[in-house]
């Protein structure tokens, strides 16, 4: 299958998994030393690692409903926020899949204040990403997420 | 699965989380290690509902100290474990939960909904 992907920016980490629910504590072992490296505090590090385990889970599940064996590409690559040339560096995390185009109108979280099981994971992934995208790419159906470090409090060293 | 006659109920060829259950008078204190996620908090569900809805204790006491990260069906387990246990008349109460167990009920905006202490002296004597 041809690959959906341009690779004209170097990527940090590309992982090819199978949608098994299994393989999610895989990516997350995958993913803390690596926003660690990134300069992520200890809670951002958490906050990302749960917003990259609910965007697999809700693939595994809505895109692929269950099944084990289908195909989910992982990308992270730093990114830089223009604006803010100094602290504005970051992570793009990048995840396509194969299944079916989303409908883009059902891609909502049950309102908080309903004390119900599920619905959920679209809150986490959202209250944590500076950015949320998801399109459709020819076959795949890709998220974008970014996050960028927040500025020390300390300021910069001298 | 799970061996609910030994009390020892650990998933056969899981690495990522084992629960085991004390029984003590009209408590239950389930003991949850490892990480709940979109593979294994169905298990979690199943002992958690079971005990409430057959053994019928008065207090059902989870200790997350041991829990390093919980998800979002995790905590759908969590919500239904509470919700039952509200519905048989029993208590469900939660401690040792760790920085990410507390975030991630912070956020879903569900930390006030359950009693929650900081370890088992405290739950226990609540």
């Amino acid at each position: 299958m041809k690959s959906p992907l341009n690779l004209s920016r170097a990527f940090l980490l590309k992982l090819e998994l199978r949608s098994h629910p299994k393989l999610l504590c895989v990516v997350r072992g995958a993913m803390e030393p690596l926003m660690e490296m990134l300069g992520f505090s200890e809670s951002e590090c958490r906050a990302i690692i749960r917003a990259v385990d609910e965007a697999l889970s809700n693939i595994m599940r809505h895109s692929y409903h269950g099944r084990l064996d289908q195909v989910i590409d992982v990308l992270c690559r730093r990114v830089q926020r223009r604006a803010h040339a100094k602290t504005g560096q970051g992570v793009e995390i990048l995840m396509f899949d194969r299944g079916p185009a989303i409908d883009l109108a059902k891609l909502h979280g049950r309102p908080l204040d309903e004390i119900r099981p599920g619905g959920l994971g679209l809150h986490l992934i959202r209250d944590t990403m500076d950015s949320v995208e998801y399109t459709r790419t020819g076959r795949f159906n890709r998220l974008r997420m970014v996050k960028y470090v927040r500025p020390s409090k300390r300021g910069p060293n001298p | 699965m799970f061996d609910l006659r030994s009390g020892a109920r650990i998933r056969k060829g899981e690495v990522i989380v084992k629960i085991s259950a004390r029984r003590l008078d009209q408590t239950t204190i389930f003991d949850v290690s490892g990480d709940i996620d979109m593979s294994n908090s169905l298990e979690v569900r199943k002992a958690l509902l079971g005990e409430i809805r057959e053994a019928k204790k008065s207090r059902v006491v989870l200790n997350l100290t041991d829990v390093r990260y919980i998800d979002s069906s995790g905590v759908a387990s969590l919500v239904e474990g509470l919700k039952a246990s509200r519905e048989s008349g029993s208590r469900f109460v939660l401690f040792g939960l760790s920085a990410a167990a507390r975030e991630v009920l912070k956020i879903s905006r569900l930390l006030k909904l359950f009693e929650i202490y900081e370890d088992e002296e405290q739950a226990m004597s609540a």
